[in-house]
């Protein structure tokens, strides 16, 4: 055997280049945008004290006191969610861009079960409502799933149109006797009861605080996520199917049961992330209520490189920039839009890695394998 | 052209793929590069055309020494490569593949794809490559996209041409051309650089040979006073024994029998047209062919990756046509695939992942939902050591292994396991001498053990040392039949067999 069987990979799991692509990357790709953030400022008039106030708001609004962490913490948690089932469709190869229609349909059943569940004591009220969210999303993205593996229609489109339908049924459904609260005429659900409420956990600090037992749920499901990527056996079909589909219908997986499993499990995480809005934050449906949760998850999921913990760092990162950003507006009088604008500005910075290290090459250790070819 | 490797070095992490190389590759001559499968050889060129900068040392071009920071740069000095795994677009014309990466455009962005158009013909004709401008890349057989590949290289005015492993896919007819086309290349003062395993072909064409062992050039010689056993020697360190060692025959029951099959092409043609055989166990049938003769097809339909139009295949009495690769698996069926890269590995996942790629589903890899990766981790390292599989550990990416590692690696996993018949696609494609001498000798254990064997190779010669019978395929038919160890075979009537002739 050769001598290089000695030379055992140390640290494989953060690996060098890992820390480069999780850690690294993305704090760069932070400070590019947060300047090209303040050139955009600049070309539209904003003077630089201006651009100073509304950046020192965004700090403090996001992490600068209890309330502006527990906001920030909030607004990550739907976000976290959603992204881990975006991750693992990513990784079985799956574009699955439907999670804004699984956080609706997940979001409106766990209110709907909350509701029938309301006289059962907490214990078995809000695991139901959860579930109920949970189910009903893997019900809805398995649509997709299952369109795909048995006609070959892909997911980009599918799922597309059922964020559509989705949108369409809710205003439908939240008219209809068994949901709309009584004695309303626009469409508005009926309250989720106190049992199946996610019960907020700074209530005794202050009672503004909205943070809420979502955060056990998320941290939960990113554990879940994790063993389920590397750990199972499921996963290792997701993730070979997404790498080479051939060689893991060669080596016998099935590539259709995959497909189903995967863009379900997404669902169901979704799902629970709609569930984590209508029965944490909201404490009911209404038009709209998802708020485009379901698409800035693509960009967490992305961001995170599909990996779990990467998920949750990168649903944080974006739930600063949510609950800071509202504070630049109220202190700094800048457009929420800005704030859209460094989100972006941030994914396309992450999006081409090449970039940040061309603009930031001292970051990084020097590339000696230039990887060519396929 | 002259070009010049002095004291070229590249590590990969703590691995050392080439340490202090020096080679003059002169115009006009074909120097053959040999060396053990993760010798350094694909490196090495790599770093000449540009694709990897070296640690250490410096490249000189008649005598002026040049930097490359990409492949682009490369090729504008002279130096092309044509890498093993073919880098065409299927859908794109050869004239369309040949001026990619360099499109001439006319007037308002217009491509202008009749200059390109002429000068492959000019150069076909010039070289004798028979190449048509305008066929679509798919449709052609693979040793005509290799000559694409060649013209690829020639239209951007190469000198030196570096050509790795390029008759690893090659029927031995194409072989016969392709040095053809080597020979007036090489008269026309093109410098070539020849990488392959096949000791005849490197003492055939050759004008120099460099053997290159664990990264460090360990001799160079004139193929006129050089014999294969010295090459051998050469490469590997030590004497290699090229004889395949075999029991005697003593054939059991029928393990595989297929009746009457059917099988289609993706694109609807018949590939395997109604054929019938058995395999016994403890028999070695090898299917002998040209490439494209409807044998891709049949281990696929045997393997349950393709469907079955009509017929029948039945395993050790049970009927198993309609049963899927993972029942197959479970029955004892190893399959080799043909093509490593596409279908037999994950590239991206380390050499455990691939290890356990078909086999992770089970005890002792798995009870319940997961996975247990400390027993798939040591039993990795175990079969990667017995299999000679060079890799720094379980870890890696395969995709960082050498071809011939790839290669191994797959035949390790198939074969390590327990099974009861083996389907082999080329089992021993891109391997160096000594690792084919091992493969053959794993594949006759399992013979030995009483396992039942089909091996489909476009290498005659395996076919006819490791084969107890031997079928010919031809037109998705089976076309002749020979018995070894009835009657002496002559490689001729095989090979008149294979072109279909009647006999
Ligand atoms: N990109 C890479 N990253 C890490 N290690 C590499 C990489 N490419 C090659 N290696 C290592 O360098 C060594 C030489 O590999 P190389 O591909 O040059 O061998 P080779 O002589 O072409 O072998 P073969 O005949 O099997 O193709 C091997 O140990 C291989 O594992
Ligand atoms: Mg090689």
């Amino acid at each position: 055997m050769s001598d290089m069987t000695d030379h055992a990979t140390k640290g494989r799991l953060l690996g060098r280049s890992k820390v480069e692509d999780l850690v690294i990357v993305p704090l760069f790709a932070l400070v590019a945008a947060l300047i090209l953030g303040a050139v955009v400022m600049v070309a539209t008039g904003v003077d630089l004290a201006t651009i100073g106030r509304s950046y020192v708001a965004l700090l403090q609004g996001s992490v600068g006191s209890v309330n502006a962490i527990s906001e920030t913490l909030t607004a990550a948690l739907p976000l976290v969610l959603a992204g881990l089932g975006l991750a693992l469709g990513f990784r079985a190869g799956l574009f699955n861009i439907g999670a804004e229609g699984q956080v609706v349909m997940g979001g409106l059943a766990a209110v709907v079960a909350g509701v029938a569940l309301g006289d059962l004591p907490a214990v078995i009220a809000l695991p139901g409502a959860i579930l109920a969210g949970a189910v009903t999303g893997a019900f809805y993205a398995g649509i997709a799933g299952w369109l795909r593996a048995a006609t070959g229609a892909h997911e980009v489109i599918s799922t597309i149109m059922l964020n559509l339908i989705s949108y369409r049924l809710l205003d439908y459904l939240l008219r209809t006797p068994l949901i709309q609260k009584e004695g309303r005429a626009d469409p508005i659900s009926k309250s989720v009861p106190e049992v199946a409420e996610l019960p907020r956990l700074l209530t005794f600090l202050d009672p503004n605080l909205r943070l809420h037992a979502g955060i056990f749920l998320t941290l939960a499901m990113v554990a879940l996520a994790y063993w389920l990527l590397f750990r199972s056996k499921l996963g290792f079909e997701f993730r070979a199917s997404g790498e080479n589909a051939v060689a893991a219908r060669f080596a016998g997986m099935n590539a259709s049961l995959t497909i189903v499993l995967a863009m379900a499990i997404a669902g169901a995480l979704a799902g629970i992330a709609g569930a984590n809005q209508t029965l944490g934050v909201l404490g009911r449906a209404t038009p709209g209520f998802s708020a485009g949760i379901g698409f800035d998850a693509i960009a967490v999921a992305l961001l995170g490189r599909s990996h779990p913990v990467g998920v949750l760092f990168a649903g944080v990162l974006f739930g600063a920039l949510e609950a800071g950003g509202r504070q630049m507006q109220v202190d700094a009088g800048v457009s929420i839009d800005l704030i859209g604008i460094i989100q972006s500005l941030i994914i396309v910075f992450i999006a081409a890695p090449l970039l940040v290290k061309a603009l930031f090459p001292w970051g990084f250790r020097r590339d000696q394998t230039k990887e060519g070819g396929s | 052209m002259r070009v010049e490797l002095r004291n070229i070095t590249k590590r990969f992490g703590p691995v050392v793929a080439n340490k202090g190389v020096n080679l003059t590759i002169e115009p006009g001559q074909v120097l053959g590069l040999l060396g053990e499968n993760g010798a350094g050889k694909s490196t090495l060129m790599n770093v000449l055309c540009g694709l990897y900068s070296p640690n250490e040392g410096e490249i000189q071009i008649d005598g002026q020494s040049v930097r490359f920071a990409g492949p682009g740069e490369a090729i504008r000095a002279g130096i092309g490569m044509v890498h093993q795994h073919f880098m065409l677009v299927p859908v794109f014309t050869v004239a369309e593949n040949v001026i990619l990466g360099i499109e001439p455009v006319g007037r308002f962005d217009h491509l202008d794809l009749t200059t390109a158009r002429s000068e492959v013909s000019r150069l076909s004709a010039e070289y004798g490559l028979a190449v048509d401008p305008d066929a679509i890349i798919e449709t052609l057989p693979v040793g005509i996209q290799q000559r694409v590949e060649i013209i690829k290289v020639l239209f951007r005015e190469a000198d030196v041409l570096i050509l790795d492993e390029p008759t690893a896919v090659l029927t031995p007819q194409e072989v016969d051309e392709f040095f053809q086309i080597v020979r007036s290349l090489c008269e026309a003062g093109k410098a070539i650089v020849f990488i392959t395993h096949k000791l005849n072909e490197i003492l055939d064409i050759s004008d120099r040979i460099a053997v290159i062992r664990r990264g460090e050039i360990v001799g160079t010689g004139d193929p006129k006073k050089l014999a294969r056993p010295d090459l051998a020697e050469m490469m590997v360190g030590h004497p290699v024994d090229f004889d395949v060692a075999r029991a005697p025959f003593v054939p059991g029951d029928v393990i595989l029998g297929i009746q009457d099959l059917t099988v289609l092409r993706d694109d609807g043609a018949v590939a395997v047209d109604d054929i019938s055989f058995q395999v016994r166990s403890g028999e070695v049938v090898g299917i002998a062919g040209v490439q494209g003769n409807g044998q891709s097809a049949l281990i696929e339909a045997l393997a349950g990756l393709r469907r079955v139009v009509s017929g029948q295949v039945r395993f050790d009495g049970t009927d198993i046509t309609q049963a899927s690769p993972r029942e197959r698996h479970r029955l004892g069926i190893a399959h080799i695939p043909e093509d490593r890269q596409r279908a037999g590995l994950i590239g991206t996942f380390t050499v455990a992942e691939n290890m356990v790629l078909d086999s992770y589903y089970a005890p002792p890899y798995s009870a319940g939902t997961s996975i247990d990766w400390g027993r798939v981790h040591t039993d990795a390292a175990a079969v990667a050591e017995q299999y000679d599989v060079r890799t720094p550990s379980v870890h890696t990416s395969a995709a960082h292994l050498s071809g011939g590692n790839q290669q191994k690696l797959v035949v390790a996993r198939e074969l390590s396991r327990d099974t009861r018949f083996v389907i082999a696609g080329q089992p021993t494609r891109g391997l160096d001498v000594g690792s084919i001498a091992f493969i053959h000798e794993r594949l006759m254990a399992a013979r030995d053990e009483g396992d039942g064997l089909l091996i489909v190779s476009s290498e005659l010669d395996e076919i006819m040392a490791l084969s107890d019978r031997i079928l010919v395929m031809f037109k998705g038919r089976i076309v002749a039949e020979y018995a070894p160890h009835d009657a002496p075979v002559d490689k001729g009537d095989i090979g008149l067999a294979m072109a279909g002739a009647r006999v």
